[in-house]
């Protein structure tokens, strides 16, 4: 893909119709992936009669309004709940790509007996989804004592983001030159020391499966339901769950907090996306 | 395995088991063995002293057979037939021309790519209500816009309606992930050489020709990906449902689906009792159809397809 030139620039004759057709498409399709979002955050702002009588306006001097922010703000535990949603995504996706590094890095460097069936057994966990277990899961947690609390939600996902980091990082790995490994043995430097030292090269690679695997735990409403479901354990998604379903006629209120709930996770991923879609484009043209 | 002499000689390799204890243990806990103990409960019944006795294959005798639960079951299972069906046809096939269109779509195909998969990383909670909101009759938004190009009359409530209410919520479904499927058919479609397509026109093939001959075949591995990707998916979706229809999938079951049906099994709900190794039973239900769609693809479609060397 290296040297592809726009398609219009190699054809000079195509008929400008023609080359401004997809972005017609496109752009047509953008306003139909934007929109709902787009009106909800708008009408957030509104009055209640702003949001009824004309919806498809944004806020004006009349109908600006911050009275549904208040009543998250003021009633529900959003604050909490969004410190919960921090801890679980964050030491789960820690735990993931330091477990999920070492090993990778095993598997891709050393050969030993049943190699290959850890490499398998680790990858199961790709096709088969972690859900199918929760009985189990919940028979363990609550055997453990671990109901409601954030702890078994964080074991939880580190086994449902191991068997994908396991296995995108072994190939990653396996990339990086023999010599390397070789010159950093013969320099005398431990099995450990080489894992810290090769581990910086993949970094691309932790970023992408970083941002993949925190997108469902973040998101998540299954484990958190299951698991954990008390106030004071909630995530942000099932406690705007819970919320949307006791205050559905606030109106004002429910666009509050839908905005407030897809802020922090938009933000991210306009910081991330260029890293996201490059690193797929890199893992399929490699 | 043949291992090197070298490693004979040396002491047993601590590090290896090291690196790989973590991943291994954590997985094999909180994953593997709860399934295995899931399955081991579907082949159990739970007496009224809270006894566990083996009971053979018959829940999963029940499930198929007793009218009480088959009914449930079947229904469930078209509904995801249905759910599946929609995703293919439509999420695919969009996201396949939305693919090809950003591949020409020159210096802006990023901030598209960007805005179209927006969606795709929100909550199924924010998105299940946001829609929730905008078909809604009594906000009115849905209808305003379908008058404004014509087609005012045919606005009904979908989401409450029996009839419409699947059809609608895959719908929804398909909006937030297509995403997902343009993004794998555009890394394929970025990968064919533009020799190659140079090569067709030169030959005199059309754009649309050289698309479904040329660049189509090429991508057919991609595609094996994204229907498996959506099975999987789709034969594990719940929360979508359980926002904006809650537990019990309504209006009358019209759109339970297995993720639905499983929960509602084995946690309970307002019309019945939890029955674990019931809900047990659906999972190894789930399990099964997930494992026979992997392998149809895995010995169907991969060994089929043709793979080129680009």
């Amino acid at each position: 893909m290296t040297a592809t030139k726009p398609v219009s620039e190699r054809l000079p004759h195509t008929h400008w119709l023609e080359r401004l057709a997809p972005h017609f498409v496109l752009i047509a399709y953008c306003i139909v992936a934007l929109f709902p979002i787009v009106l909800i955050v708008m009408n957030s702002f509104k009055s209640r009669d702003g949001i009824f009588s004309a919806p498809f306006q944004p806020p004006t001097a009349e109908t600006f309004s911050l009275i549904g922010y208040e009543t998250v703000l003021g009633r529900a535990n959003f604050p909490n709940y969004f410190l919960n949603s921090l801890i679980v995504t964050g030491v789960s996706l820690l735990l993931i790509l330091f477990f999920g590094s070492m090993a990778a890095f095993a598997l891709s460097q050393y050969h030993f007996r049943g190699d290959v069936i850890v490499g398998l057994f680790l990858a199961l966990g790709i096709m088969v989804p972690i859900r199918l277990g929760t009985i189990g899961i919940l028979r363990m947690i609550v055997s453990l004592n671990l109901a409601n609390t954030l702890v078994a939600l964080i074991l939880v996902y580190i086994a449902q983001g191991l068997p994908l980091t396991v296995f995108i990082l072994t190939q990653f790995y396996r990339q990086i030159p023999r010599e390397l490994t070789d010159a950093a043995h013969m320099d005398g430097a431990s099995e450990y020391r080489i894992y810290t030292l090769l581990t910086p090269l993949v970094r691309p690679a932790i970023g992408a499966i970083g941002i993949f695997t925190m997108i469902p735990i973040w998101n998540d409403l299954w484990f958190p339901l299951i698991l954990a479901p008390s106030d004071q354990t909630a995530t942000i998604t099932l406690g705007t769950q819970q919320f949307l379903g006791q205050f559905v006629s606030d109106w004002n209120a429910v666009l509050a907090a839908l905005t407030l709930a897809m802020v922090p996770i938009l933000l991210m991923y306009i910081l991330f996306s260029r890293q996201m879609v490059k690193s797929v484009t890199a893992g399929a043209v490699k | 395995m043949q291992t090197p002499n070298v490693h004979k000689s040396r002491s047993f390799p601590w590090h290896i088991l090291i690196f790989l204890a973590p991943a291994v243990i954590v997985y094999t806990v909180f994953m593997i063995i709860p399934l295995i103990d899931s399955l081991r409960l579907s082949l159990y019944a739970i007496t009224p002293d809270h006894q566990e006795v083996f009971n053979g294959l018959n829940n999963y005798v029940v499930l198929l057979t007793d009218p009480r639960w088959s009914a449930a079951f079947q229904n469930a299972f078209w509904n995801n037939v249905k759910f599946f069906i929609i995703h293919m046809v439509v999420q695919n096939s969009i996201g396949l021309l939305l693919a090809s269109l950003l591949v020409a779509g020159g210096r802006a195909r990023s901030v598209y790519r960007t805005l179209i998969f927006a969606p795709t990383v929100l909550s199924v909670v924010i998105i299940g209500f946001i829609w929730n909101l905008i078909l809604s009759p009594l906000w009115g938004v849905g209808e305003s816009i379908l008058k404004a190009v014509g087609l005012g009359a045919l606005f009904a409530p979908w989401l409450g309606l029996a009839s419409s209410a699947l059809t609608t919520l895959s719908l929804i479904s398909v909006w937030q992930f297509i995403g997902i499927p343009m993004l794998l058919f555009y890394v394929a479609l970025l990968g064919i050489p533009e020799e190659l397509m140079e090569a067709a026109r030169v030959d005199g093939a059309g754009g649309w020709t050289a698309f479904w001959r040329i660049k189509f075949p090429l991508i057919l591995p991609t595609v094996g990906i994204v229907a498996i990707l959506t099975f999987v998916g789709n034969f594990n979706a719940f929360d979508l449902i359980y926002t904006v229809k809650g537990a019990q999938a309504g209006p009358q079951f019209a759109t339970d689906i297995m993720g639905t049906f499983f929960y509602r099994t084995f946690f309970g709900s307002q019309l019945q009792l939890g029955n674990q190794p019931m809900g047990a039973t659906v999972a190894g239900m789930m399990l099964f159809i997930i494992l026979a769609g992997v392998a149809v693809y895995l010995f169907f479609w991969q060994r089929r397809i043709a793979t080129y060397d680009l």
